[in-house]
């Protein structure tokens, strides 16, 4: 016999007290640990070697073009529709900031996964943050495997032995998470 | 409530073509965001209805692009922000 108690399929709820619990299982707990430090990684180190320390504190960067990872270059899009001087601009202004905003999301998440098979109750926002982690590591995992409308058609184009079909699953669950919590958190929204 | 300080700037000619033209701020389909969390965002930060943000949601889905909000060019770069804090694929322009 087997209790299940190692593969749970987690989803947040509203907690009875206020906040918003979720339970993870060993496996997702691990897995999810594990993407979003991953994440933590490609968003790079805290701050850039900063050759102007003024501008770096007003959290002005020096990036102006998108970058070349497709990941990071959907994480931070171009500002102006067909603008590439004032998107210049507006990426040196607002860029360093979202990264900041980016990681401190992921680092909450990451910190608030808790043990398995641990309750975890997580403030409005602490939960807020869970909503931006697991999109952005969606949009990541989602440029990375090619991801369309059509999610079926990609599973079926794949081959058994295709490693991508194991993320195509990390995907999925990640997707399902993401859904619980934004119907847990709607109904906070007037 | 407070009142607009005067502006003491010379805008230069072209400012003043472009006075009364309002920006607009654009959110873009894409394959990954869920609908849900796109209209749960519309509503969060711009403070539309439920409905009005499921519209949009909609029109984004299906058109491919949405117009979700229009102001001065400073609220859109504000807004275009608050989107690429989301996730959201926007981007801003004058309205045609």
């Amino acid at each position: 016999m087997n209790g299940a108690d190692l593969i749970v399929v987690a989803q947040f709820r509203r907690a009875r007290k206020g906040g918003f619990s979720v339970t993870f299982g060993q496996s997702e707990a691990r897995v999810l640990r594990h993407v979003l430090g991953e994440m933590l990684e490609l968003l790079g180190p805290e701050a850039e070697p900063a050759d102007d320390p003024l501008a770096a504190a007003l959290g002005i960067g020096t990036a102006t073009t998108a970058p070349s990872d497709p990941a990071l270059a959907r994480l931070f899009p171009d500002g102006y529709t067909d603008d590439p001087g004032a998107s210049a601009d507006f990426r040196r202004y607002t860029e360093p900031g979202l990264r900041d905003q980016k990681r401190t999301a992921l680092r909450t998440a990451l910190e608030t996964v808790g043990e398995a098979g641990e309750r975890q109750v997580l403030t409005p926002v602490q939960a807020e943050a869970w909503l931006r982690a697991l999109n952005d590591t969606r949009l990541v995992l989602g440029d990375r495997l090619g991801v369309t409308e059509d999610l079926e058609e990609l599973v079926q184009s794949l081959a058994d032995d295709d490693p991508r079909l194991g993320l195509l699953w990390v995907y999925d669950r990640l997707t399902s998470l993401q859904e619980s919590l934004v119907q847990a958190l709607w109904a906070d929204v007037r | 409530m407070s009142v607009a300080p005067v502006e003491v700037e010379q805008p230069d000619q072209d400012e003043v073509l472009h006075t009364d033209k309002p920006w607009v701020t654009i959110v873009w389909n894409d394959p990954v965001n869920l609908m849900s969390y796109v209209a749960f965002v519309f509503q969060k930060h711009f403070g539309y209805s439920r409905d009005k943000a499921s519209g949009l949601m909609l029109d984004v889905h299906q058109k491919g692009k949405a117009v979700v909000s229009n102001g001065t060019r400073e609220e859109m770069e504000r807004d275009v922000e608050a989107m690429h804090g989301y996730g959201l694929w926007a981007t801003m322009q004058h309205d045609e």
